[in-house]
């Protein structure tokens, strides 16, 4: 029995190294089917708490035009969630387990959106930043082993990128035709979300404990460090451009490594808000059930309306 | 974790244009087939991605085993004569 089961292992491996894509009904180890729930369901989770501090601007936007946006991406952040949980429900779980995971605190999603969104140049970030950063972890991922959630991120990420850019444009009309109060709002705001930005990427590569066996299975493809470099390459040139300064006195260029040597990171903050005791955590969550709970009638009522009728066509 | 009060899962079909085969683009949950339309299109089709739409409950594709998949598909290995590039022909007709 251990010699087949070691020997599917290596047919496994072997798909995997030949970089052929793993599809629902293949076998594949419990270990890799327990990684990607968990992965799978907490990028979930993140697109719909992600939908949470922003969805406190809809109203709030500046113009109608700003308004269509916000709730066009705020639409897109929901959307990107189906997509994931539908890719997490082929390994075998259902919605109702994952929510209820999320619900009761068990899953995690990202720390992120346990920062509070404070005034408007904040939603401007958030697009430019965060979902910067996003694009940047997700594009990898539209290349990993797993079929469905590979195929996921492939929508995801052609939605995404609207999301950035409309960030910046918020930001760049604030900066070059706003009032003074409005540049140092962006400016605010700017030094109030570059290091959780930076935090998203994860832990550095030496403490990160799902990294090497996740880069083994063809499910992680970039190391956090590496991402992280990359989007801060990328950055300080729109910082640039957008004339804003990114909060870190140790940001140069290093000519040798081509590329920016950073500050250290302030990892006790980024634990502290993962374990639980950000900002916004016990908010986000609160509103995650209250919605659920408020809409099990809603949902309740569609099951019932369908029953009726089918009785009613077999009545017929 | 009871499961019993899911709303059904449906597989979404989209043509993009016409001309064009429905593709599987996805699933999702839906209390019954308008729902699932209705939701099919909100959520694929966004971006005008789509020119028709087909769902299906998903507890209704039959589909192969992934397992016997060399067995199932095997018989179709050996008749390589079924392709044209099997047959050689003169230089002078080998555009046929």
């Amino acid at each position: 029995m251990s010699a087949t089961t070691h020997s599917l292992e290596e047919i496994f491996q072997a798909k995997i190294d030949a970089d052929v894509r793993i599809e629902p009904k293949d076998w594949m180890p419990d270990a890799y089917r327990k990684t990607l729930v968990r992965q799978i369901s907490q990028h979930a989770h993140s697109e719909i708490v992600g939908m949470l501090p922003e969805s406190n601007w809809v109203t709030r936007a500046p113009s109608l035009k700003r308004k269509a946006i916000l709730l066009a991406k705020v639409q897109d952040e929901g959307g990107h969630g189906l997509y994931l949980y539908a890719a997490a429900e082929t390994l075998g779980v259902s919605r109702d387990e994952l929510l209820d995971a999320l619900h009761s605190g068990r899953a995690k999603y990202s720390s992120i959106f346990n920062y509070p969104t404070l005034n408007w140049a904040d939603v401007g970030v958030i697009g430019w930043l965060v979902d910067g950063a996003a694009i940047m972890n997700q594009v990898p991922l539209c290349r990993c082993s797993y079929g469905p959630y590979a195929r996921a991120m492939v929508r995801v990420c052609k939605e995404e990128s609207f999301h950035q850019r409309q960030g910046f444009d918020a930001l760049n009309v604030m900066m070059t035709q706003g009032t003074p109060e409005q540049r140092d709002m962006v400016q605010d705001a700017v030094n109030r979300w570059w290091w959780p930005s930076l935090m998203m990427f994860g832990p550095p590569d030496a403490e990160s404990t799902h990294s090497t066996q996740s880069m083994r299975w063809g499910i992680k493809r970039i190391s956090n460090d590496d991402l992280r470099q990359k989007f801060i390459d990328a950055t300080v040139e729109q910082a640039r451009v957008l004339g804003v300064a990114l909060p870190d006195p140790d940001l140069k260029w290093n000519e040798a490594r081509q590329s920016y040597d950073h500050g250290p990171i302030d990892w006790s903050e980024f634990w502290n808000v993962v374990n639980g005791h950000g900002p916004c955590n016990r908010e986000r969550l609160a509103d995650r059930v209250k919605a659920w709970d408020d809409g099990a009638w809603v949902r309740e009522a569609a099951l019932a309306h369908e029953r009726k009728k089918q009785l009613r066509a077999k009545a017929a | 974790m009871s499961t019993k009060n899911e709303w059904p899962l449906w597989e979404v079909f989209v043509r993009s244009k016409s001309g064009l085969d429905h593709k599987h683009c996805g699933s999702l949950h839906a209390s019954d087939s308008a729902m699932a339309l209705q939701m099919a299109r909100d959520v694929y089709t966004r971006r005008q991605e789509g020119a028709s739409v087909w769902v299906v409950r998903s507890d209704q594709i039959v589909a192969s085993d992934p397992d016997t998949k060399d067995m199932f598909f095997e018989p179709a290995e050996d008749k390589v004569y079924r392709h044209p590039t099997f047959y050689k022909l003169p230089a002078d007709v080998d555009h046929m």
